[in-house]
């Protein structure tokens, strides 16, 4: 069968070895759990609970701040010790509500649909909603919203993003050899959203195992067909996963609804699924925990609140001082200069290297060798955009097209003179994004 | 937890490859040619590569200290001196072939901002500049093979063919002919080109539409049609694989936009048909070059890669 790719990407050392054939192992809640109200793309979720009122596992304990929002839930049973700023993976400090777990574990009663088969769009989307599920391969866009595009009709595919492109990270491939049915089961559901749609579920051709599980658990679904990607990064990206897909093109002034696309991530259809049929909340998700510096690398199902220094314990810590640790994948992944940090809807890995490649390279100057188009998915030219960037030339950098970059790291991977490409043109497509919302 | 990890902007993971390392292949890719130039012309021929590589590396060195900034370590200097070399003929007095690499590293790259602000191949330019100071030393060919031991004043394939003698298409194939230390054989420069492109330093862009449009140029315009004796001689000497797969090539100062990269080459073959066929010269795929690297700021703005997607900025604006 053919197999489905882009133009440009890289082959990163793609080191899921370290922690791909490891069953998910659950971890309990501490005794602490931090809850940030701004864990998705909108407006921060409004809290709805007050200083020292208890709360139980699965209530909601912020609404969403509006249409473009969620709301969030406690993962666990206990008293509401603060709402503060706390600080996240990102480096910000966001108003968190912040929870005294009292390990009972009480549960709120889910409201569990008789039918399923039964409910309308509008319910489907309503469960969604309620749930506070966001796009959990780290964007975070509010899902009942990615859902809800003008016109539904128009709507022709539906693709499940398999790819986990990102090094390192195994979670999607776990969650696909654990528990495939509820990923079939949560696409389903999303495609009854869709009339005219069709699902695909995309995975990359270095999860084979994934490749024919799936296919054999969809054979008899005549709307769902599973597609091998050719495995290189950014292959999962929104854009190039689309066009890898179905050939179709959309740049930043798009939505994928507007090729008649919407491409949602596994974490997030299998939290669909729970959401629809089970009533729950978003409320744990797989972060894989790995790195060299890591004693037990594996994937971890893990409450959100609980802080990244709790799953380390649970992991049995550093096998080796680390040097680096990383939120999310080690192409878009965010460094953290400490582990206090809170799991959210949208963290997706913790990473802890014993060597850091970034400042053990000295940037030189661009020799031009153009390395960073070739590889570039956007077809920009980043050294040229970086050049622009670096002399805050903002004329050079839109007319070059900087805002078509869709900051997978590429460029900075590749450069050979170690130049921090990606870095530059994100900053510069900051100050424009920003200038461009007054 | 309160130690403090260290932090940086993503990507956190990083290829290999590095600007010495691209160096470095170059000049592994560039001895074959520089080897069989030794073997053809002698040891002197080693002298004056000698010479070049040391004079690019000791300007960038002593330039360095001036600005307090030591480059010489990612090797391009090597190249510029190496390449610089094996376009010298091996006769050229020493103190020329210093000058030369002095005029290419202080004068082209390092007044200019060194490395990647240049805006021509230093190695070409100072051979421009040696060609057009010192035209008698700069064309002063030996006869190489039996000959050589009671070296005369020898001319170049092209030369010969020019003036409408005869030549052995295979003895420039393999290089047993005169011309410049580095540019005789073919077939070393091809090995020493598939290594690059093995590697992925270069591609087939640049050379291949330079040395298709001058093969073109040459049936079109060459007055003998499709003769392919003459035809292989033309492709096989003047320098043209040295100048195609080595210095046009050169990352610098070719178009980085994969368009601009055919047009640059198409406008290098057409310029060195027009330079062997039209002009006095037998020779031209240096100041073809040299030109070609003049244009090619105009010819990247006009050969810009169309985004993914289209020309798109709506939905922010």
């Amino acid at each position: 069968m053919a197999k489905y790719t882009f133009r440009g990407g890289i082959h990163p050392y793609d080191g899921k070895d370290i922690s791909k054939d490891k069953p998910i192992v659950s971890l309990e809640a501490g005794s602490v759990l931090v809850f940030p109200l701004s864990q998705h793309i909108g407006a921060p979720a409004k809290p709805i609970v007050a200083k020292g009122d208890h709360v139980l596992r699965g209530q909601k304990i912020a609404e969403a701040g509006g249409f473009v929002s969620a709301p969030v839930h406690s993962s666990v049973s206990g008293t509401v010790k603060a709402i503060e700023p706390r600080r996240v993976a990102s480096g910000d400090m966001v108003m968190s509500i912040v929870i005294e777990n009292d390990g009972q574990n009480l549960e709120v009663a889910y409201d569990v649909p008789k039918d399923i088969e039964a409910l309308t769009k509008e319910q489907i989307l309503t469960a969604i909603r309620e749930a506070g599920i966001v796009g959990m391969g780290g964007a975070g866009f509010p899902t009942h919203v990615k859902l809800s595009p003008k016109e539904p009709d128009k709507i022709e595919y539906v693709i499940a993003n398999c790819a986990e492109c990102e090094p390192y990270l195994t979670s999607d491939y776990r969650r696909m050899l654990e528990e495939p049915e509820k990923l079939v089961e949560g696409l389903k559901i999303i495609l009854r959203l869709f009339d005219k749609a069709q699902g695909i579920i995309a995975i990359e051709d270095n999860k084979p195992g994934c490749i024919t599980l799936l296919r054999s658990l969809t054979k008899n679904e005549t709307r769902i067909s599973v597609r091998a990607l050719i495995t290189k990064y950014p292959q999962g990206g929104e854009r190039s996963l689309i066009y890898a897909t179905t050939g179709r093109q959309i740049n930043s002034s798009m939505l994928p609804a507007d090729v008649g696309c919407i491409v949602n991530n596994v974490d997030t259809i299998v939290a669909v699924q729970r959401a629809v049929t089970e009533g729950k909340p978003l409320m744990e998700r797989i972060v894989t925990v790995t790195g060299d510096a890591i004693k037990n690398p594996r994937n971890y199902k893990v409450p959100t609140g609980i802080s990244y220094t709790e799953i380390l314990e649970f992991a049995g810590g550093f096998a080796e001082k680390p040097e680096k640790i990383i939120c999310g994948g080690p192409m878009m992944g965010v460094a953290i200069f400490s582990t206090d940090i809170p799991v959210t809807k949208t963290s997706t890995a913790l990473l802890a290297f014993t060597k850091d490649a970034v400042s053990a390279m000295e940037p030189g100057p661009c020799i031009n060798c153009g390395r960073c188009l070739e590889v570039c998915p956007g077809r920009v030219m980043p050294s040229k955009l970086a050049d622009a960037a670096e002399r805050f030339d903002e004329e050079a950098f839109l007319e070059m097209h900087g805002m078509e970059c869709c900051e997978c790291g590429c460029c900075s991977f590749i450069c050979p003179a170690k130049r921090p490409l990606t870095q530059e043109i994100k900053s510069m497509r900051k100050i424009q994004l920003a200038k461009r919302k007054k | 937890m309160s130690e403090k990890f260290k932090v940086s902007s993503n990507p956190h993971v990083r290829a290999a490859s590095s600007t010495a390392s691209i160096m470095m292949l170059v000049v592994i890719a560039l001895l074959p040619a520089a080897g069989f130039g030794i073997y053809n012309f002698g040891a002197r021929a080693a002298l004056v590569l000698l010479v070049t590589i040391v004079s690019c590396v000791g300007t960038e060195f002593l330039f360095g200290l001036y600005k307090k900034k030591l480059t010489i370590t990612d090797l391009s200097a090597v190249v510029t001196g190496l390449l610089l070399g094996m376009n010298l003929p091996v006769t050229i007095p020493l103190w020329m072939a210093a000058l030369g690499g002095v005029f290419a590293i202080l004068v082209v790259k390092c007044l200019f901002g060194g490395l990647g602000q240049n805006f021509m191949n230093p190695a070409l330019a100072a051979r421009c500049f040696l060609v057009i100071s010192f035209p008698r030393q700069m064309t002063n060919f030996i006869s190489t093979g039996a000959g050589a031991l009671d070296a005369y004043t020898g001319a170049t394939p092209l030369a010969l063919i020019k003036s409408g003698e005869s030549v052995n298409v295979m003895d420039m194939i393999i290089g047993k002919t005169t011309g410049t230390i580095g540019e005789t054989s073919m077939i070393a420069i091809v090995i020493g080109a598939c290594i690059l492109l093995l590697f992925g330093v270069i591609d087939l862009r640049v050379p291949g539409s330079y040395i298709v449009s001058f093969a073109i140029f040459t049936i079109l315009f060459g007055g003998h049609g499709f003769e392919p004796a003459y035809l292989s001689a033309q492709l096989a000497g003047g320098g043209l694989m040295l100048g195609a797969f080595f210095m046009a090539t050169d990352y610098v100062t070719r178009p980085i936009t994969a368009r601009g990269q055919y047009v640059y080459g198409i406008f290098l073959g057409i310029m060195t048909g027009i330079f062997r066929f039209l002009g006095p010269g037998a020779e031209g795929v240096s100041f073809a070059i040299v030109l070609g690297n003049l244009l090619v700021p105009l010819i990247e703005k006009y050969t810009r890669p169309i985004p993914f997607g289209g020309k798109g900025g709506k939905r922010h604006g």
